[in-house]
């Protein structure tokens, strides 16, 4: 199909001013928060209803013409990035909560809204929205489903499926279907609300979900911990687990991130040390006070080297800032940043660790890891120069054996940022040829001209 | 033919214009994060209104993808230079300053756009400059009808790049520095004080500069007043034009050199950000750097003098009201002076200080910015103003001259009751107050 056509026949769906085309427009939807991934798309169109969204489908559908839904653009595996060209769907017009149920504790929001922005309507009900990424001030709802995004709580609180009751979603085809819903319990037909909730954009649009909703825990103890060995970092992070607590969050960092966050922000950490512990526990104010008391037994067991118990909100902000700055501080080391999000059950942390940090060294290449502890969700991050070629081949070297070996040890090559574009290559080594063969399946089923964000998560079909 | 200048050679010479800004733009590393702050993202939604699309799009330009455009120009444009984005980026790029580079590029390649043009030569020209607000001021009557009790006015006639509704501040009939002898002498000096009064305070709010004299000789500093003193060259600079800015500035420093003074003090953020940042704009001219820098060693902003030199507060009379303080753009990410005005209103007795939300959010004026982007800024500021409603305060102070408009037409579109005035006006008024005892 020309381009002028697709132009004018998405300004007759939309309205002209929805529609973005010219040439510097077109490179601002290139990309996204993923280094080394930029296609140009036809045409970027905003949609401001299910209407809408569903009469572009029909027309791409016919003319078979990919579409890439798209929110803030913000995930870390190339998911909105146009890699065949066609139509980039921008889902920020989907931008109201539109209701809060306060009996069934469930919101319904659109997909446009920003999750912090849902946090804050929630808040003054005494309500949380757990799932909490590290965009969490500028991640789309949408996104954050598409991606089944994770964050600092999920150890305790789950990731974003555990919080998905329902969706409404655009097919390839221009349906439009309902998923669940408000009911707690629904084992009506497949489970399709899961099956949405992190397909990346593959699958169909998703337009609304509902969303549901905890209440915010009454009380909160925080501490920091320092080891001087991975091993004894690692014991204690399984040790807490078998004492039958679940920390709201236990955070790791590795003696990489830890020196990096020091040298820029000089808050005396101790670059010595092998890894620093991060936990919170929270709820009711009792059962706090006494799982925090057994949290500093396990802690002092394993050879904690220091324990601060963080004396206030202000303390435990002071106390956090290693974590909260470990990403950015060792993206100011270099250029071009990976933040990758390998997994392993939480029993091989340390080895897992063992295997990035001699990665790193065999291949001459600067890795900090950091990541969440307690559902051994890591974040190798890797810093180079994407402009560097030499140095981008050993980067991928070195990325193969981090992926090899997570998958060696059980598990995964993503916990919580998508496989996208980025992580394509190992995907068989995890699900073998019949794993893949059954998602291609799906997606043969569901979108059989195969124009939803093509190429992503199963690769070619 | 031979000598036909092909689109390729456009591009590359387009992308020479950004090289040497090649590594600065590699350091982002594309989060996004700068969409969280960015007060246009919020109205828009669009990646090109952001610090990352703007970053991308000087990129494609290096890299030879894109070229400069009108589109790309207008892209650049959509920027309040409110710094938010630098200062929560967590790899340190100064976002605004290379978007002030994509402009600067801009120009290069495409001139200045027509009206711009014609207000920069206005400026490039001092004398004519001052005479055409002069005269602006003294029939001002006739063209701006007032808005009662918000010293401000309402054009009308239409006036060419402006919104008929827009309230707008009054140009004065005296501008300041025609008001004044050149040194304002006072009986055994603390402090000899040059005053750099910035545009607006010289032309349109005469008020706030009159306070900020009166409270220096209140605390015992003889005022200098250079004449010859011009536009701070921020509106030039933060348009690209970098050379006729950078010629402002040597001017400037010119005129500052020539009086023997211990301080030189402005009450406007935006024109002590210039005048602090004047060696920067000049660091590739040493000799005029270092000239610059000895200048900038003196510069502070009023409430920043008046804190770091001590001031009376025994002869303070009450100031029965709320008030509420917007933290304009360059005196928060700026020149960093947050607490200083705060301690002022705090010590005036009677005065009750209530922070409002997200003070330090950008109020949508850009200085210019308001005047390309009327209906945007507009909206920006309507979240300001929400803001400033929820205070109930009587008052709200700003430390910027261009705020303060802006926030003024703000509350009246809004048909809100809030004066808005300088910090230093009320000091200057408590100390009238006192004397009325």
């Amino acid at each position: 199909m020309e381009k002028d056509q697709l132009i004018a026949e998405m300004k007759k769906i939309v309205g002209e001013e929805n529609v973005l085309h010219s040439k510097e427009a077109l490179y601002a939807y290139s990309y996204d928060a993923t280094p080394g991934h930029i296609y140009m798309p036809d045409v970027v169109v905003s949609p401001g209803n299910v209407q809408e969204v569903s009469a572009i489908m029909k027309f791409a559908n016919e003319h078979k013409i990919p579409v890439y839904p798209r929110g803030s653009g913000t995930n870390l595996s190339a998911g909105t990035a146009p890699l065949k060209g066609g139509i980039v769907l921008l889902m920020l017009r989907f931008n109201k909560i539109l209701d809060l149920d306060l009996e069934n504790l469930i919101a319904e929001v659109e997909v446009g809204v920003v999750v912090q922005d849902i946090n804050d309507y929630v808040a003054p009900h005494g309500l949380i929205y757990p799932p909490d990424p590290g965009t969490v001030k500028t991640a789309s709802l949408g996104g954050t489903i598409c991606e089944n995004s994770g964050g600092l709580r999920g150890l305790k609180y789950g990731i974003t499926k555990n919080y998905v009751q329902g969706l409404e979603v655009v097919l390839a085809n221009g349906d439009i279907i309902h998923t669940g819903g408000k009911n707690v319990k629904d084992v009506s037909g497949y489970d399709m609300t899961k099956l949405f909730t992190g397909s990346e954009g593959t699958l169909g649009i998703v337009t609304k979900a509902y969303l549901k909703l905890v209440p915010k825990p009454e009380a909160q103890a925080s501490m920091i911990a320092v080891f001087n060995t991975l091993e004894d970092a690692g014991n204690a992070v399984s040790d807490i687990i078998a004492a039958k607590i679940i920390p709201a969050t236990m955070e790791i960092l590795d003696n990489s991130s830890i020196r990096t966050v020091e040298d820029f922000m000089h808050v005396g950490l101790p670059t010595d040390a092998a890894a620093i512990l991060l936990l919170e526990v929270d709820g009711h104010p009792v059962i706090v006070a006494d799982e925090k008391e057994k949290v500093l037994e396990v802690l002092k067991k394993n050879n904690a080297a220091e324990v601060t118990l963080a004396k206030s909100p202000e303390h435990k902000e002071q106390l956090w800032t290693a974590r909260r700055m470990a990403l950015p501080c060792l993206a100011k080391l270099r250029p071009t940043t990976f933040v990758e999000d390998a997994t392993v059950p939480r029993s091989k942390l340390t080895q897992f660790l063992k295997i990035v940090t001699k990665a790193a060294k065999d291949y001459n290449v600067t890795i900090g890891t950091f990541g969440h502890a307690g559902d051994g969700n890591m974040h190798p991050t890797i810093v180079c120069d994407l402009r560097d070629k030499e140095e981008m081949e050993r980067v991928h070297k070195a990325m193969d054996v981090i992926f090899r070996g997570a998958v060696e040890l059980g598990g995964t090559l993503s916990g919580e940022h998508g496989i996208g574009l980025g992580k394509l290559p190992w995907m068989e080594l995890q699900h073998g040829k019949e794993g893949m063969n059954a998602m291609k399946a799906i997606k043969r089923a569901l979108d059989p001209n195969l124009i939803l964000n093509p190429g992503k998560l199963i690769g070619e079909c | 033919m031979a000598n036909e200048i092909t689109a390729e050679e456009i591009n590359k010479h387009d992308a020479t214009l950004l090289k040497d800004i090649d590594d600065a733009l590699a350091n982002c590393m594309k989060c996004g994060n700068c969409q969280a702050g960015c007060p246009i993202y919020r109205e828009t939604r669009k990646e090109f209104s952001v610090a990352r699309g703007k970053i991308s799009l000087m990129q494609a330009i290096l890299s030879g993808k894109l070229e400069i455009t009108k589109e790309f120009d207008s892209m650049m444009a959509q920027c309040l230079t409110c710094k938010t984005c630098a200062a929560n980026c967590p790899c340190g790029v100064k976002a605004d300053e290379l978007i002030l580079r994509g402009r600067h590029a801009t120009i290069k390649a495409r001139g200045l756009n027509p009206i711009k043009k014609t207000v920069f030569s206005l400026l490039s020209n001092r004398p004519l400059f001052n005479t055409v607000l002069r005269m602006g001021g003294m029939f001002g009557w006739l063209t701006f009808k007032d808005i009662p009790d918000k010293n401000a006015v309402l054009s009308r006639l239409p006036m060419p790049g402006m919104d008929p509704n827009r309230a707008t501040a009054p140009l004065a009939s005296t501008p300041l520095r025609a008001e004044y002898p050149p040194v304002i002498k006072v009986d055994n000096p603390r402090y000899k004080v040059a005053f750099f009064t910035g545009c607006t305070i010289n032309f349109m709010y005469t008020d706030m500069g009159k306070a900020v004299i009166e409270v220096l000789k209140e605390n015992g500093h003889e005022v200098i007043l250079p004449g010859a003193q011009h536009c701070c060259g921020t509106p030039v600079h933060v348009s690209g034009a970098f050379e006729l800015a950078n010629e402002m500035a040597k001017h400037n420093i010119e005129v500052f050199e020539r009086y023997e003074c211990d301080y030189i003090v402005g009450a406007c953020g935006s024109c002590v950000e210039a005048l602090l940042d004047y060696p920067k704009w000049l660091e590739d001219e040493p000799d005029w750097a270092a000239r610059a820098q000895n200048i900038a060693d003196k510069v502070r902003e009023i409430s920043q003098f008046l804190v770091e030199t001590g001031y009376k507060t025994d002869n303070l009379g009450a100031i029965n009201k709320t008030v509420t303080m917007h933290d304009p753009c360059h005196m928060v990410r700026g020149i960093h002076v947050t607490e200083q005005p705060r301690e002022i209103l705090k010590s005036i007795p009677g005065l009750n200080f209530v922070e409002m939300k997200e003070h330090d959010r950008c109020c949508g004026s850009g200085g210019s910015f308001s005047l390309a982007h009327y209906e945007l800024s507009r909206q920006i500021n309507d979240r300001k103003c929400e803001n400033i409603k929820a205070t109930n305060a009587d008052y709200v102070c700003a430390s910027c001259p261009s705020c303060r408009m802006h926030i003024t037409d703000g509350i009246v579109q809004n048909k809100m009751p809030q004066v808005v005035y300088h910090p230093i006006q009320l000091l200057a008024e408590s100390y009238k107050l006192g004397k009325q005892k």
